[in-house]
């Protein structure tokens, strides 16, 4: 039986086009509310549509048709099919409580990050240790490339100069901005690099604790311990922390890519860590915002403009800050969620 | 999901209505062309954010800096994302090509999917041009690079296709003789597939773009073809050109029962 499509399409063609309408409104704004009547309605066509879709289907001679009729179906289908509620929320609430939890569910990848930066650094101290030239290899600064006591002297004498203070003080915004994206650049990198089955993230930490290792082994072995810490405490204690974060988030993803200790197919597990990913990236980024700023405005201030002592103290603050906001903040929800 | 090698690939999806519907996979290619369009709107919206900062240089050129780069960077990772989520799967280059993200089951994209395939693209860049995404598009089964995988999204071809309006060519339909056998208009009805009846359609639209040796051969061969399916009583075929039972088979299959 082949149904008559003359009469078939000018009978509904306008259901198709009063769903049509719909669908510019869904799509043209993602916010959309409608009424109860007009929920009743959109799914009243939708089924008519499918309906008539469904006949075409077995009856017709008209693929331009069908396929008119598979679009508006398509279109359709996620209105009326979505399960998946919109978690509304403030951005307050999201920053002190999602954040700190999604970053507590995985603090064991948060702690691997850190490991593998650690067994960088290692082996940035020794290279650096046994052979001073790799230096050169090793760090991509210029700027960290001469003598540790030579900068530190130089630093020092251009905070003396009032010229030069000011010279550098109209160049502090370009600098933090450039600061703040370079960051997230490394940290969203990091966190892609988690579909390698985390190994480039693994190589991206490693490679960071490298060069970190290699400062550090430079500055202390020069007898340059207090300006070091001073010059990498304040932004250091979140940009570092910043950075781990985002390779955390690096490595759940590597680890729902691998699959351990679970028999639910990769879609499954990816899109129960999705969430997570996209908070886990987000915090970084915030906090890096923060470290960019404290690097350009307060940590190339060196002493006699800021005492290195204060510098250090202003550091340790904001890590003590950081793990009690990390650790402890939205714990109290969590025993809400786990009484209901 | 149906596919393979050499032809487009679709994704089908049952709903619980019982309805199938198909979406057919955006190729590399067309993803690839959208990709460019999105880039030049994004350079054209940072040649006009230069202009615009021109201005704030009078008051500080360090702080007219530091916001060309931070508004660069927010533009370059936000475009994709904002409009995605503003526009249902769209960026102002799918829209020009025609393409939409979805998701994979068919259902409505999450911000956090958006997010996630569009942050992946620090991978699929890698080295340049996109050559990692291109690659596992090339071997996905369903054409996917990797942040669509990770964030479980499709692209789809989302063409705006009508009604189709077929009533001209019907109107100009003269009178069937086939009309006065019901039963063997049945069988034929019963016979001619969807494609076949789509067939006899377009070549009868497209009569006059062929040559007239061509057309009067293409036509003998499709009307021998129908002959074959249900034999008419000869007397009323006699005389009846191959166009003219063409144009009957048409009518037949398309006017349904008079």
């Amino acid at each position: 039986m082949i149904l008559d499509l003359d009469q078939f399409v000018r009978r509904e063609q306008g259901f198709w086009k009063e769903l049509e309408s719909f669908l510019g409104k869904f799509e043209g704004r993602s916010d959309t509310r409608f009424t109860l009547e007009d929920a009743r309605r959109f799914h009243y066509l939708f089924q008519r549509t499918s309906s008539d879709l469904a006949k075409i289907q077995t009856f017709s001679a008209e693929p331009e048709l069908k396929r008119y009729l598979e679009t508006l179906v398509a279109r359709s289908y996620p209105h009326v099919h979505e399960e998946r509620g919109r978690r509304r929320g403030s951005f307050a609430g999201w920053f002190a409580s999602t954040f700190p939890r999604a970053f507590r569910r995985h603090y064991k990848a948060f702690w691997l990050a850190i490991l593998t930066a650690l067994v960088g650094s290692a082996f940035g101290t020794f290279v650096v240790l046994a052979d001073p030239d790799s230096k050169h290899v090793l760090l991509p600064f210029s700027h960290l490339l001469g003598d540790p006591s030579e900068r530190v002297a130089e630093e020092e004498k251009r905070a003396a100069d009032p010229e030069e203070r000011a010279d550098q003080g109209g160049r502090r915004g370009t600098f933090s901005a450039y600061l703040m994206q370079n960051n997230i650049r490394v940290s969203i990198t990091a966190l892609a690099l988690g579909l390698t089955y985390g190994v480039g993230t693994f190589i991206v930490m490693f490679y960071n604790g490298t060069i970190l290792g290699a400062v550090f082994a430079d500055y202390i072995h020069a007898g340059e311990s207090e300006f070091l810490f001073a010059w990498l405490l304040p932004h250091g204690v979140i940009e570092l922390p910043a950075i781990f974060i985002a390779a955390q988030a690096g490595l759940v993803l590597g680890r729902a890519m691998l699959g351990w200790g679970t028999n639910v197919p990769l879609r499954g597990r990816l899109r129960r860590v999705r969430p997570d990913l996209v908070t886990l990236i987000l915090g970084a980024s915030i906090l890096l915002v923060w470290a960019g700023l404290v690097e350009s405005f307060l940590s190339q201030h060196h002493e006699p403009v800021i005492p290195y002592s204060v510098k250090i103290a202003f550091g340790l603050v904001e890590l003590v800050l950081l793990v009690i906001y990390l650790a402890w903040c939205g714990r109290h929800e969590k025993r809400e969620e786990s009484r209901g | 999901m149906k596919g393979g090698i050499g032809r487009t690939a679709s994704l089908e999806i049952r709903t619980p209505e019982g309805v199938v519907f198909s979406q057919p996979l955006a190729s590399p290619v067309t993803r690839f062309l959208a990709y460019g369009v999105d880039l030049v709107i994004i350079s054209l919206m940072q040649a006009t954010l230069r202009e615009g900062l021109q201005l704030m240089v009078v008051i500080s050129e360090d702080i007219a800096v530091a916001v060309q780069i931070a508004l660069f960077f927010v533009l370059s990772i936000g475009y994709p994302i904002l409009l995605e989520w503003l526009w249902s799967g769209q960026t102002v280059g799918k829209r020009v090509v025609g393409l939409r993200v979805i998701d994979e089951g068919g259902l409505g994209l999450k911000g956090t999917q958006i997010v996630v395939r569009n942050l992946m693209r620090a991978v699929d860049a890698i080295p340049a041009f996109y050559f990692v995404g291109g690659l596992a598009c090339l071997l996905s089964k369903r054409s996917q690079r990797l942040g669509d995988l990770a964030a479980g999204t499709l692209v789809v071809r989302s063409p705006r296709s009508r009604a189709p309006r077929i009533q001209d060519l019907l109107g100009r339909m003269y009178y069937n003789c086939f009309r006065e056998h019901p039963h063997l208009e049945a069988r034929l009805r019963q016979r001619v597939s969807p494609e076949e009846g789509q067939m006899v359609m377009h070549a009868l639209a497209r009569r006059d773009d062929f040559e007239p040796e061509e057309r009067v051969r293409l036509f003998g061969e499709m009307a021998d073809y129908f002959r074959e399916m249900v034999t008419f009583p000869p007397e009323d075929l006699a005389g009846m050109t191959d166009e003219q039972y063409l144009r009957n088979v048409a009518d037949t299959v398309f006017r349904g029962r008079g």
